[in-house]
């Protein structure tokens, strides 16, 4: 596979700061050497390459723009470079790490006690913890406020009953964050892997994101020790709050997706021979495509570059991640499709990345709010009428 | 133990070099830079050291502005603190001056070891570290692989040719070249870049280090560069004919001794 060359067209790097481009830098060596020979055999064999968890603690790359607890304290600006990086990598890498940082340690920083933080946040930045983050259910996915699962207060703490669908981490985790209605209305726990009742299960026969690990969480009347309530958590904004993390990492990892299906379709453009002994690059056809994609990743770079500006002021709104998550995940599917299509029958083999790419952000597209779902969040930031339902 | 580790920015390998106009130099404005091949793993000899036996590793690199990019790198990895011989028209510049350049500021520092790579990725001389003993007055090794501290001393493991090594055993201070790819480089760590920002990089001017325009510039570099171009490309086929074996015949006669392949 040919060295990855980083579209910047205009001059985008220039914007940064040198901190920030050696956190990219560094996370794309690592990248191009550790993970890249690996993610084929792994996205074939339908595993999480594992043996990653360690080496991309070890970097500092899990919960990397928390502060404090052996968390980096980067800006988000970096933060989202390393995003980028590791989903041009794979969206099931960019997934773990997201899951980690934005929906399991960011929620134990800011709504959990000073015992959970010091338990947690130290093993899970270096990579020896891992968490999942469960708010999805069978019959609520978009509307998670109808969730089912309930949590009771009992004499030494809480008992869980209700399950989980679609989460990422699930097997693998050493804790997951599970979101539960209670008498006070929603609320975070803490269950630890092989508590009594508490059982995941691998959802199999993905067609998408098969290099992440995806499972049915169980409770079953799972006693849970009081202390392992997120005090800080109070109803549905709180994982919503999760969410606006994670989408905002997103928005540029799928910019790394569409900088790889980029970089590949315009490699194999110029090295492909069809009619008359000219490259396919030739053909305007084909530049066409190959100047849309040149178009919307110059767009989305600018774009989440100024939300990471924004949020570092602390003035990114929920809308404007809505936004990018939105137009970057949905260009970057566009994108891989496009090059998908450039590199003809080739595109359809596992040689190639592009249709590992498509696939992939067919779950993207997916998760964390749907494209649909922002659209009407957005639709109801600028009308002021909801159109949910 | 102090280390100086002597690092130089090349341009990007693969790079697409444009001459400048006056046939002298390529163009640099349109380069990306990285730090040369060999001093990868010169540094990371340094960091490995310090490792085992305590100390100090710092970063000695001459050049224009852009080379910080290469001494930030250097300190996210673990270096400690840098030396910037800062100017902007050394790179055409003769080896003995880049020397007593760099022997300069080595002087000011009091170093156990002084490691530089093996060679540049862009001039391919292989001689600076050499010469830069000379001027120092240091027992040096070039092409080592591996090192051995022992008491005042060191032993190291020099790369020969047709897969021979020689061991060597040198008294501190010394200075060694680093073979490439003896090691595993280590990735910058977030934690290192953020800390790199809090370390010295202390910039030398000529009189710094005891030298005057004069000393250093084109006037004196015993190394004139005349004319720079691009390997001019020239088409010549020859049909041989003949029956098979005699054609055969004068291949391999050919290729001894035109094309010298065998
Ligand atoms: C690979 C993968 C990993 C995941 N990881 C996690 C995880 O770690 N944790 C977690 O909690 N969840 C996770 N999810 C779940 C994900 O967040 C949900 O799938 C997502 O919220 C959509 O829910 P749903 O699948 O139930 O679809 P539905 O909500 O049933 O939506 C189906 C379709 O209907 C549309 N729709 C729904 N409501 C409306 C409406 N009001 N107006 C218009 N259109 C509407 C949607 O846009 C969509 O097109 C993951 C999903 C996938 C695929």
């Amino acid at each position: 596979m040919a060295k990855f060359q980083a579209l910047d067209f205009y001059n985008v790097d220039g914007l940064l700061s040198d901190e920030e481009r050696m956190v990219r830098d560094t996370v794309r060596e690592f990248i191009d050497a550790e993970f890249m020979p690996v993610i084929r055999e792994a996205y074939r064999n339908a595993e999480f390459p594992r043996q990653v968890i360690p080496k991309i603690g070890e970097l500092g790359l899990l919960g990397s723009n928390l502060s404090g607890y052996g968390c980096a304290g980067l800006n988000n600006v970096a933060y989202g470079l390393i995003n980028q990086e590791l989903e041009r990598g794979d969206s099931g890498l960019r997934s773990f790490a997201s899951v980690q940082g934005s929906l399991v340690m960011y929620p134990i920083h800011t709504f959990g006690s000073e015992a959970q933080k010091q338990q947690w946040l130290p093993k899970m930045a270096a990579g020896e913890a891992v968490g999942c983050f469960g708010l999805t259910e069978p019959d609520f996915g978009s509307n998670p406020g109808g969730m089912r699962t309930r949590a009771e207060k009992t004499a030494n703490g809480w008992v869980l009953n209700g399950g989980k669908m679609w989460i990422t981490n699930g097997t693998l985790a050493d804790v997951a964050v599970v979101w539960a209605k209670t008498d006070e209305g929603v609320r975070g726990f803490l269950v630890d892997k092989g508590t009594p009742g508490f059982e995941a299960v691998p959802i199999h026969g993905k067609l998408s994101l098969r290099a992440s690990d995806t499972a049915e969480l169980l409770f079953d009347n799972c006693e849970i020790p009081s202390d392992n309530l997120l005090p800080g958590s109070q109803g549905l904004k709180s994982p919503l709050m999760c969410l606006s993390q994670a989408r905002y990492g997103i928005a540029w990892g799928a910019l790394g997706s569409a900088m790889a299906c980029y970089d590949e379709a315009l490699t194999y453009a110029k090295g492909r021979i069809q009619f008359d002994n000219k490259p396919i690059a030739s053909h305007q056809l084909v530049q066409e495509k190959l100047v849309t994609m040149l178009s919307e990743i110059t767009k989305a770079q600018l774009l989440v570059l100024q939300l990471g500006r924004l949020k570092d002021q602390g003035k990114a709104t929920a809308a404007q991640i809505s936004l990018a998550k939105r137009n970057n995940v949905h260009e970057a599917l566009e994108i891989a499709r496009m090059a998908r299509s450039v590199l003809g029958a080739n595109g359809i083999l596992d040689d190639y990345q592009a249709m590992r790419h498509s696939c992939n952000l067919e779950s993207v597209i997916t998760y964390e709010g749907t494209h649909d779902i922002h659209t009407l969040i957005l639709g109801n930031e600028i009308t002021g009428l909801p159109a949910f339902s | 133990m102090k280390i100086i580790v002597c690092m130089k920015q090349v341009p990007v390998q693969d790079s697409l070099l444009k001459i400048t106009d006056d046939s002298r130099w390529v163009q640099e404005a349109e380069l990306n830079y990285e730090i040369n091949e060999s001093d990868h793993y010169a540094l990371e000899t340094a960091l490995l050291l310090k490792e085992e036996h305590g100390g100090e590793v710092v970063i000695l690199t001459m050049g224009p502005r852009r080379v910080k990019e290469a001494i930030k790198q250097g300190l996210a990895k673990g270096a400690d603190r840098a030396l910037h011989i800062n100017n902007e028209s050394f790179t055409t510049l003769d080896i003995f001056i880049n020397a007593k350049l760099l022997a300069a500021a080595i002087q000011q520092e009091e170093a156990d070891l002084v490691l530089t790579g093996l060679q540049t990725d862009d001039y391919g001389f292989g001689q600076t570290g050499v010469i830069l003993a000379e001027k120092l007055g240091l027992p040096h090794a070039s092409i080592v692989m591996e090192i051995l501290k022992q008491d005042g001393s060191i032993k190291v493991k020099r790369e020969m040719e047709s897969g021979w090594f020689q061991s060597v055993e040198l008294p501190l201070p010394a200075l060694l070249t680093i073979q490439s790819g003896i090691s595993q480089i280590r990735y910058a760590t977030i934690k290192g870049i953020m800390m790199a920002k809090k370390k010295e990089i202390k910039e030398l001017s000529l009189s710094d280090l005891g030298l005057a325009e004069g000393d250093v510039d084109d006037s004196t570099s015993s190394l004139k560069f005349h004319k720079l171009y691009v390997p001019e490309k020239t088409k010549q086929a020859e049909l041989l004919e003949g029956d098979p074996k005699d054609v055969a015949a004068q291949l391999v006669h050919k290729l001894k001794n035109e094309a010298k392949v065998f």
